[in-house]
């Protein structure tokens, strides 16, 4: 049987967590509206950019560009992992790192080297511990001020590292915002570049004249060219900005569960104490009444 | 003239500009070209300078361009920049520091890769600088 002491330090500590994970909620919850602000102020350049892109691409075809072209032999993968810097979050990073996991051993299976590039420390620590070539890493990216030029940079040396065929393929795993109970983790492929479709919610027919009475400067190949590479980098840059804004939703959720597991503690250590003090006090009024009775005689 | 044409310069951080102009002149990778209303559908590569416009109550306006590329349809001119920055946006004392960051490391010679940063770095820095002298 606890000692009231004991059950009263409890009760202390139990507070002071609730104290801690409750401002975290709400620490995530503000940074939240900050990621999602970010997603949405990149929405009309990404869909200006996938609309001029689609229908570029559809006048051009596969021979296009050697970015859009699929090897006939892949050995040699690259996947860049999006995860968080930091714990705390439920089971988000661990949900990302289950798929790269199960990504690797697809890609092992039919004797494909794989290599990583890691965005977040906890995807970096997971490479590190299943012995998985790390060719680069990123932290402080995911859940900051994500910046358009650190997308670019690392798309620019992922296209190198390309077209040097050190890679055949190169994939990006992200976590995807549905909601804010909502994360999924996703697996989407960036080189080779797949078909390129329109933006949908414009039907694919009024699309299609889009670009036919437009006068391009340079030729549209050339255009193509220079377009392809930053669609890496929307790409990535799109990667980062839904893993981090995944990331403080998954961390506000986590938070808000601890703090009402809390409350349970609390209420039940509170029973658990008062019960204790009522005990004491049957035993110490038995006590008295024992006394008296004994003095009586 | 006939009217103004709307003017969209879209970061993928914010939209810097989106207003009615009556004159766009935008550096093309194959020259600077000026867009009015009515224009004919235009698609072009855009490099790193100044892009001017002139707005509804007749104020001439610059925006420091990175690159990108601009869309000009009879109503509408679009601008996709990887980073635009309004002339009152800039930072004069940025921009001369990493002018001269850029100069010191082009001094030194360096592998290729540092190199092209730098030489990238620097064009960005007089480009801003060029911006903010630019006529008021």
């Amino acid at each position: 049987m606890a000692t009231l002491k004991d059950v009263k330090t409890k009760i202390n500590a139990v507070k002071k967590t609730k104290q801690i994970t409750k401002a975290m909620n709400m620490v995530a919850a503000s940074r939240l509206r900050g990621a999602q602000g970010r997603m949405e102020a990149f929405r009309p350049y990404a869909r200006k950019f996938a609309d001029v892109l689609g229908s570029l691409s559809e006048k051009a075809g596969e021979e296009a560009s050697p970015l859009l072209m699929p090897r006939d032999e892949v050995k040699k993968v690259h996947m860049i992992l999006c995860t968080s810097d930091r714990g705390l979050c439920g089971g988000f990073n661990s949900n990302l790192n289950q798929k790269a996991k199960a990504f690797v051993a697809d890609q092992k299976d039919r004797n494909v080297d794989v290599s990583f590039t890691a965005f977040g420390k906890k995807g970096r620590d997971w490479c590190r511990k299943n012995r998985i070539t790390i060719a680069d890493e990123y932290l402080g990216v995911v859940g900051g001020k994500v910046e358009f030029n650190v997308a670019s940079n690392a798309g620019l040396k992922l296209i190198h590292a390309f077209l040097n065929e050190e890679y055949d393929e190169v994939y990006v795993l992200y976590s995807e915002f549905q909601g804010i109970a909502r994360q999924i983790p996703m697996i989407e492929q960036l080189l080779p570049i797949p078909p390129i479709e329109a933006e949908d919610g414009a039907p694919a027919d009024e699309n299609e004249p889009y670009l036919a009475e437009h006068i391009t400067e340079p030729s549209a190949d050339e255009l193509l060219d220079e377009m392809l590479p930053r669609n890496v980098y929307v790409q990535i840059f799109s990667a980062l900005l839904e893993t981090s804004t995944s990331e403080h939703a998954a961390r506000m959720t986590a938070m808000n569960n601890a703090t009402k597991a809390c409350d349970d503690m609390i209420e039940n250590l509170t029973m658990i104490y008062n019960k204790a003090r009522q005990a004491a006090i049957t035993g110490e009024l038995m006590d008295i009444v024992g006394g008296a009775e004994a003095l009586k005689g | 003239m006939a009217g103004n044409i709307r003017l969209e310069v879209v970061t993928p951080e914010k939209a810097v500009v989106d207003e009615d102009v009556q004159i766009v002149v935008a550096p093309g990778s194959l020259g600077e070209f000026g867009v009015l209303i009515g224009h004919t559908p235009f698609l072009t590569t855009l490099k790193m300078g100044t892009l001017r416009y002139k707005d509804a109550s007749d104020r001439e306006r610059f925006v420091f361009l990175s690159g990108g590329f601009a869309e000009a349809l009879p109503d509408k001119v679009t601008v996709l920049a990887e980073s635009a920055e309004r002339r009152s946006d800039i930072d004069i004392e940025r921009a001369r520091s990493a002018l001269e960051r850029a100069q010191k490391r082009l001094a030194q010679k360096q592998d290729d890769v540092d190199y092209a940063r730098a030489r990238a770095a620097l064009e960005r820095a007089m480009h801003r600088l060029r911006a903010l002298e630019a006529n008021k």
